[in-house]
């Protein structure tokens, strides 16, 4: 049975002091909620710390990692994990012996190097724990322990931390992280970390005739202004600040009233094909236009079907693109068509 | 520059709707520019003109003519059961920055900062940042784990949760990585694009103290780890100290549930730290005794040195303000009386100043905090201003209850370089022109 008279007497120390409790609150409180069970826990503490604790035993040779890698990371990554198109390289071969040697890489300090995976992170944990908690990118967890294991050895090769007969395991998976080339390359002294942290940086308290340099060293050029689309567009169009008009003027843009849903257009949106392709702009995929260009006049219908329902790769570059097996025979035909009238 | 040097009425230029009335407005929307709309365009600008350069205005025409909805039946109620806003408030959206990320699941929609107004952004303007797609959880499915260094682990449903004691509070969310586009150049036109990763909400939920509590913490313990239900099961290290002070476990924003693209039904708010560290759709909470090295406090959101060194665990979102209108890409029509405004915060108390240059920093002047000003929230400012045609260098400076000033760009740059990525707090100059154009610049 409830006790009302120790919920009122409770609520009102409440009301005094929000965040603090414990022995205010009525014991019934501390009911809620209920112990988890081991297999429960299990299930989902699947994280590994820098120190291993976490790790499950297992192990992975490089040989394994670079068939797993072909098979289900290649796509986005590249074959040797060096792909820009999607994500970051994860390895470029700009970390070296010395680098290894002395737990911090060097290129880190040169602007012209671009910054991978294995140039940036100090803990080899950091690799099998994200690995195994999210990838692949479109079938998180679906990886066996021993994957994990091979594609982080696979990893670890091309970096040149370790040689291409290596066996990655639970038993020497410490001894490696040792070897990691940025190791001694991170740094907690800042003032970032704690609320109380120090400043590295303050500003002046100045107010008038104060010593600043005023001249514009940087500003978008009249070309760049449209980039982000017409501006004008993207402010309230009314009031004391309209945009500015950065698009070139059309005379009259007649809209366009075909039935909404149907359009080749909302097909594209609802199926993820302009993730991956810009109209007139390569993306991960060519641009549309490329497409029209390159099979406009042949007699291309069907190929276009069969290369969008069963996906492909090699003609346009590496990067593979996914079977749309879920599109229907009339949606499939009027993205063909529209692929090759677009304007 | 005193009244008498204003500049010519020729470079005076009223908005459209001010010389277009509302019914061929309609009529050009509806059926475009044809010969005949562009005669009447013509003959209306040329009145406008002469209202103008004339000594007496003409009738507004919004004024004699009734308009339809002054003459019409209204819609009933409940006509949007889920209301929207006008229809005349379509370009007030999140966007995404062309080309900044490949995919659109691990990318950033950001808050159009430049039209909103107050301290509280409305959810579904919300800027959202993914890092692997957003989903939409069924609650009744949807379980909260605390173990680690617990007495005994233990497991929530949201029923339990929101029958806890709750609490509602408004912070700031900042992206650690808002402005990153901006260390080494003027890179974007507007400031939904500098600044747009940022947000104020009310937030309601259980303390996450009372939930550590519950599951009886080990008192020494220092991390907290908090990891989410989505595919890419997030997971960020938070300080026990920003555990214990401020933080909740919530499940309300602005007075109902979460959106999807916030978290629903559960997220980590922990106030003025960064916003990857605010796991959303949390599933799980693991007390410990060190730092876990996740991908995003061990790949990103790592803060790069000039030096090669990365600081990590870069956690706290420092001072900073800018200043939302007049900014990038807008015009000013008009010579005269603007309000300039802007939004301030600090992730380690409260704003207790901003001031205002319209001179590139040289000189500055007090603006009006518009209350309530709170710890760790977003706070609205104003300063007057009389614009009469001139260049002008526009930036906005804060102090905190820490004594924190915000920095110049030029001094940040010296310190940290150009290549850190997260946590560039540095004053914003936007530039207006004499033809009332303004844009993003940096200065030297």
């Amino acid at each position: 049975m409830c006790n009302w008279a120790r919920w009122l007497l409770a609520f009102g120390l409440m009301v005094r002091m929000p965040f603090a409790f414990a022995v205010d609150y009525p014991a019934e409180l501390w009911q809620l909620g209920r112990e988890a069970t081991s297999e429960e826990v299990a299930a989902w503490d699947i994280d590994v710390r820098p120190d291993f604790a976490g790790l499950p035993p297992g192990s992975g040779s490089v040989e394994e990692g670079e068939i797993l890698w072909l098979d289900k990371c290649s796509v986005c990554h590249g074959d040797f994990g060096d792909s820009n198109e999607v994500f970051s390289p994860i390895v470029l071969g700009n970390v070296t012996d010395e680098d290894i040697s002395s737990g911090r890489v060097a290129a880190l300090t040169d602007p012209a190097v671009v910054r991978t995976t294995l140039m940036k992170v100090a803990t080899l944990s950091t690799l099998w724990d994200y690995i195994n908690r999210a990838m692949p990118w479109n079938a998180p967890k679906s990886l066996q322990v021993g994957e994990v294991y091979a594609l982080v050895a696979y990893l670890l090769q091309l970096g040149y931390v370790v040689d291409y007969d290596f066996v990655l395991s639970d038993a020497n998976i410490a001894e490696i992280q040792k070897l990691m080339p940025n190791r001694n390359g991170m740094t907690t002294e800042h003032g970032l970390w704690s609320v109380d942290g120090t400043p590295d940086v303050v500003g002046s308290a100045c107010t008038e005739n104060c010593e600043v340099d005023v001249t514009v060293t940087s500003y978008l050029p009249d070309y760049a202004m449209n980039a982000h689309g017409n501006l004008k567009d993207q402010v309230r169009d009314y009031g004391p600040f309209p945009g500015i008009q950065t698009a070139p003027v059309e005379d009259s843009p007649a809209p366009q009233h075909e039935s909404d849903s149907e359009t080749p257009e909302a097909a594209l949106a609802a199926n993820g094909c302009s993730g991956c392709h810009g109209l007139d702009r390569a993306l991960v995929g060519p641009a549309f236009t490329a497409i029209k260009e390159r099979y406009q006049g042949q007699d291309a219908a069907a190929y276009l079907a069969d290369k969008i329902r069963n996906g492909g790769s090699g003609v346009w570059g590496s990067i593979a693109m996914p079977p749309m097996s879920q599109l229907d025979g009339e949606t499939l035909d009027g993205l063909v068509s529209w692929l090759l009238e677009n304007k | 520059m005193s009244s008498d040097d204003l500049p010519d009425q020729g470079k005076i230029r009223l908005a459209p709707e001010s010389f277009l009335d509302s019914d061929l407005i309609q009529s050009i929307s509806r059926h475009g520019v044809d010969h005949r709309r562009r005669g009447l365009l013509q003959s209306a600008f040329g009145a406008a003109v002469a209202a103008m350069s004339g000594a007496v205005a003409a009738s507004d025409q919004d004024i004699l003519t009734l308009p339809e909805w002054s003459r019409t039946l209204g819609k009933p109620v409940a006509a949007n059961p889920y209301g929207q806003p006008s229809m005349y408030e379509q370009n007030i959206i999140r966007r995404q920055s062309p080309g900044l990320t490949q995919t659109d699941q691990a990318s950033v929609a950001f808050t159009p900062l430049q039209n909103m107004f107050g301290m509280i952004t409305p959810s579904g303007l919300h800027f959202e940042r993914h890092h692997q797609g957003w989903v939409d959880i069924d609650p009744r499915r949807h379980r909260l784990m605390i173990n680690g260094l617990v007495e005994k682990p233990i497991v929530f449903t949201m029923e339990e949760l929101m029958r806890m004691p709750s609490v509602s509070r408004m912070h700031f969310l900042e992206c650690g990585a808002n402005t990153a586009l901006e260390w080494g150049n003027s890179a974007v036109p507007t400031v939904q694009y500098t600044h747009g990763m940022l947000s104020g909400s009310e937030w309601t939920g259980v303390p996450l103290s009372l939930l550590l509590e519950r599951a009886g913490y080990d008192k020494g313990a220092k991390y907290l780890l908090a990891e989410g239900a989505d595919g890419s099961s997030m997971t960020r290290t938070i300080n026990m100290e920003n555990a214990l002070d401020d933080a909740i476990v919530a499940y309300g924003q602005n007075g109902e549930m979460l959106r999807p693209e916030q978290g629903y039904p559960l997220r980590l708010v922990v106030p003025g730290v960064q916003g990857v560290s605010w796991v959303k759709w949390l599933r799980r909470l693991e007390v410990g005794d060190m730092p876990y090295a996740t991908k995003d406090e061990a790949s990103h959101y790592v803060d790069l040195m000039p030096d090669g060194q990365q600081r990590q665990y870069t956690a706290i979102q420092e001072a900073k303000s800018v200043i939302t209108a007049p900014s990038g890409g807008q015009k000013l029509q008009n010579c005269g009386y603007y309000s300039i405004t802007g939004l301030a915060w600090s992730g380690r108390g409260t704003v207790t100043k901003v001031e205002v240059s319209v001179d590139g920093g040289r000189n500055w002047r007090e603006a009006r905090l518009d209350g309530p000003v709170l710890p760790k929230m977003l706070t609205r400012f104003h300063a007057d201003w009389v614009w009469q045609g001139e260049s002008a260098l526009l930036q906005s400076r804060v102090h905190d209850s820490t004594g924190y000033i915000q920095p110049q760009r030029a001094d940040l740059v010296a310190v940290r370089g150009t290549r850190s990525i997260y946590h560039n707090n540095a004053i914003q100059t936007w530039r207006v022109k004499p033809d009332g154009e303004v844009d993003n610049v940096q200065l030297g």
